[in-house]
């Protein structure tokens, strides 16, 4: 029952994926595709997550972390370009 | 009905609505019109999501693990405090970009700078 759920949500979260790529690629703006990119971010470490969920261990929660801190600091950094013009001033 | 296949059914719901809210925001970051709207989708479903995928490890990882594990929580505040933030920035600079929105926004508006 529960490998089940695991399933279906893995389904949910790739389609998902899918539609976030989707917009990456067509977005009309730059603002646009850093969203996309942040989302495609926190959903991967939620995928991440699910997987060790299924495995049965937690040795994919520091993955999952790390690559939620990376999304963020991404983020960040290339909307401060966007606004700014420069990352460190 | 154990306490054992209660946890499953617990987990089960959790882990496919987390799927499911991510879905959703995907689906509104596709599917909005303008920029300034996009941004509700993913900032905000997609963090329900996976708090309840974090959720539902915490607990199964709890009750099947060695003792309580918690260190999952650890994602989910970072994900709660800093999808915000991130937010924030995206919507200044597209504010600074004059990305057009839907309304009371014109195009020779010019953006508080703050």
């Amino acid at each position: 029952m529960l490998s089940l759920a695991i399933d279906i949500a893995f389904a949910l979260l790739g389609l998902s994926l899918a539609l976030v790529l989707v917009r990456v690629v067509r977005g009309p703006d730059v603002a646009d595709r850093i969203l996309a990119l942040d989302t495609l971010y926190v959903n991967s470490a939620a995928m991440l997550v699910l997987y060790g969920l299924e495995l049965g261990t937690g040795r994919y929660y520091e993955a999952a972390l790390l690559i939620a801190m990376l999304g963020f600091i991404t983020t960040v950094v290339l909307s401060k370009f966007l606004t700014r013009g420069d990352v460190i001033e | 009905m154990g306490i054992a296949t209660a946890l499953e059914w617990v987990v089960a719901g959790l882990v496919i609505a987390g799927g499911a809210f991510s879905l959703i925001g995907s689906l509104g970051l596709l599917r909005m019109p303008d920029f300034f709207t996009r941004l509700h989708g993913p900032s905000k479903a997609t963090t329900i999501g996976m708090g309840s995928i974090l959720l539902a490890s915490v607990l199964y990882m709890s009750f099947r693990g060695h003792g309580l594990s918690l260190h999952e929580f650890v994602i989910s505040l970072f994900i709660v405090v800093t999808t915000p933030v991130a937010s924030h920035l995206l919507a200044k600079a597209a504010r600074h970009r004059r990305l057009p929105g839907s309304e009371g926004w014109k195009d020779g508006d010019q953006p508080r700078n703050r």
